[in-house]
């Protein structure tokens, strides 16, 4: 009995969020006031709540509880707290500027914290099961907050984009799924896993299944071929949701690959990773040519984001252990790098003024040189110049690369960096040298952005200069 | 005797049928949610049929959990559409080109 009680009590931290979460919707009704204030700040404090709890209960050994459909092991514990965060972040950044634009603050709240739970049940996912209610928890969620800003034509075309495409990778997902549950009779993570390794006879059907895997996987991370959706569902939602949409979903959809990849299917490692060369050479390929042909800075850094999500193919594609860990690294920074760029066009934007076209940067040395600053630290991580955390996570993840023999991997990998950093370094070049165009100001937002900004990019300068421990971390996640 | 092969052929048709909808339907935003739910039909279909012939429940409850989530999927779908036709006066695939990917 006892043991029982303490296997519901393994998933605690799912269940304060859950808990809590609907705490925030119940208070937000009874609010009169349009900012909501109890609203953001209790669901900052739920986000705050369920880190804490995610770090009391951290095992030390993988725990898989519930009928082993839910496991929490280090890469959780980290993953977890890394997107609540992210999330956190996202809350103090997009605060104000969903006022300015009447989008109401409380269902971007409410869903905000349900797209976080399904994110931490995703990363904790033991069986398809766990896994596919996890996933569609946050992208139910992120599709009803693109399409939050009602009047917005842009917003409300993304939104239904986002969603035919998001269901029609989910329906890729399920039916890969489908095919493996046929081929091994279980729907357990683990158990798959063992019987794919045991029994060669059943090559066809799993290669069969890891195909549409492969195309689910794909999607929700927005890899060439299938990104369409990316440029388009970051310029038309809402800065703040993009903010949202751009960081801690990228991490989920880490931890999605590993259970799926790694975990399940860790034995026709050769089959999958053949897949991951082709839409990681693609990604960072198209991903970082488009991208220079960008007036719209949101544009720019969705296509970045292309070419940053072929980096994390990179180290899974590795199949070890340091490519695991060095592709964790990259998610997580990739995530931090992505929040702050986002949140510096939140600082600049102000009512009835977006600041997502490049022209928007011009001259931001003369005005407000601690912000330029700023950005420039995080556009030089983007592009991976050191002493910046962007360098070490390329480093780490084309180490790995090399290890595994991938030489040429790494080369093309390198050279398609080297390609982006020309419209990373363009944003400096308008930052630093041109004369600025129209009212650039910071005067929109308040203190708490401002602050939260320069946190952001100065952990980016941080983790650059001290990236040991976090890579340590990332490291031990798959011992 | 309807043997699984039947089964995975059918669902295999509903599924191609899904994803052909979603691509080469140009008119109407709401034969793509059909087309989605279709999809989802064939799994279904695929899981049930695994279910029986492995005699392994899991796969049953499996379908339980999609059907649900596709209510929950169809619900949002709709009232995105609804703001969509609110802003535009149309739900013509084609209508959809402010955003050039």
């Amino acid at each position: 009995m006892s043991s029982e009680l303490s296997d519901v009590l393994v998933p605690l931290p799912e269940i304060v969020l859950a808990g809590l979460a609907s705490l925030v919707l119940i208070v937000d009704v009874f609010q009169r006031s349009r900012q909501r204030p109890a609203t953001y700040y209790l669901a900052q404090l739920s986000l705050l709540a369920t880190m804490v709890t995610v770090w009391a209960t951290a095992p030390d050994q993988p725990v898989v509880a519930l009928h082993g459909t839910y496991i929490a092991d280090t890469m959780a514990v980290v993953l977890k707290l890394f997107l609540l965060l992210m999330v956190l972040g996202v809350f103090v950044y997009g605060r104000r500027y969903l006022d300015q634009r009447g989008v109401a603050p409380g269902e971007f709240h409410v869903l905000g914290l349900f797209g976080a739970l399904g994110m931490m049940i995703l990363v904790s996912a033991h069986s398809f099961l766990t896994l596919y209610l996890g996933l569609e928890l946050m992208a139910l969620s992120i599709y009803a907050m693109v399409a939050l800003h009602r009047d917005s034509r842009a917003a409300s075309e993304a939104a239904m984009k986002y969603f035919v495409l998001g269901a029609l990778a989910s329906g890729m997902l399920l039916y890969g799924i489908s095919i493996l549950y046929g081929a091994t009779g279980s729907l357990d993570i683990a158990t798959v896993g063992a019987r794919i390794g045991d029994q060669a006879q059943l090559g066809v059907p799993v290669a069969f299944a890891l195909t549409f895997i492969v195309v689910g996987l794909a999607f929700k991370f927005g890899a060439v071929p299938f990104h369409m959706w990316v440029p388009d569902i970051y310029d038309g939602a809402p800065t703040a949701v993009t903010l949202y949409l751009g960081s801690a979903p990228k991490i989920a959809a880490f931890g999605m690959a590993i259970r799926l990849l790694a975990d399940a299917m860790g034995s026709s490692l050769a089959d999958w990773s053949g897949m991951l060369v082709i839409l990681s050479v693609l990604s960072m390929g198209l991903g970082n040519l488009v991208a220079i042909a960008q007036t719209n800075i949101k544009r720019m850094l969705a296509y970045s984001t292309i070419s940053h999500v072929g980096f994390i193919f990179l180290g899974i594609l590795a199949g070890t252990a340091e490519g695991y860990g060095s592709a964790m690294f990259y998610a997580l920074t990739y995530a931090l790098m992505s929040l702050g760029s986002f949140g510096m066009i939140i600082l600049l934007s102000r009512r009835g003024f977006e600041a997502d076209r490049l022209d928007d940067f011009k001259g931001l040395n003369a005005r407000h040189p601690w912000f330029a600053a700023m950005m420039l630290i995080l556009m030089f991580s983007l592009a991976g110049v050191p002493p910046l955390v962007g360098f070490y996570a390329k480093l780490a993840v084309l180490q790995a690369v090399v290890h595994v023999g991938q030489v040429w991997l790494a080369a093309v990998a390198v050279l398609f960096s080297v390609i982006g950093a020309f419209y990373y370094l363009r944003v400096v070049k308008l930052m630093y040298f041109d004369a600025p165009e129209g009212e650039v100001g910071v005067a929109g937002q308040g203190l708490d952005v401002r602050v939260l900004l320069s946190l952001n990019a100065l952990a980016v300068l941080g983790l650059g200069l001290f990236p040991g421990a976090l890579l340590g971390w990332c490291m031990a996640a798959f011992g | 005797m309807i043997g699984l092969s039947d089964y995975l052929v059918l669902a295999a048709i509903l599924f191609g049928l899904g994803v052909a909808g979603i691509f080469i339907n140009r008119k109407n935003v709401i034969v793509l949610l059909m087309a989605v739910e279709l999809m989802l039909l064939a799994v279904n279909t695929n899981f049930i049929a695994f279910s029986h012939f492995l005699g392994d429940t899991a796969g049953q409850v499996f379908v339980f959990f999609i059907l649900t989530v596709a209510a929950a999927e169809a619900a949002i779908g709709l009232a995105i559409l609804v703001v969509l036709f609110r802003n535009r006066a149309s739900i013509n695939v084609e209508d959809m080109d402010d955003l050039r990917g």
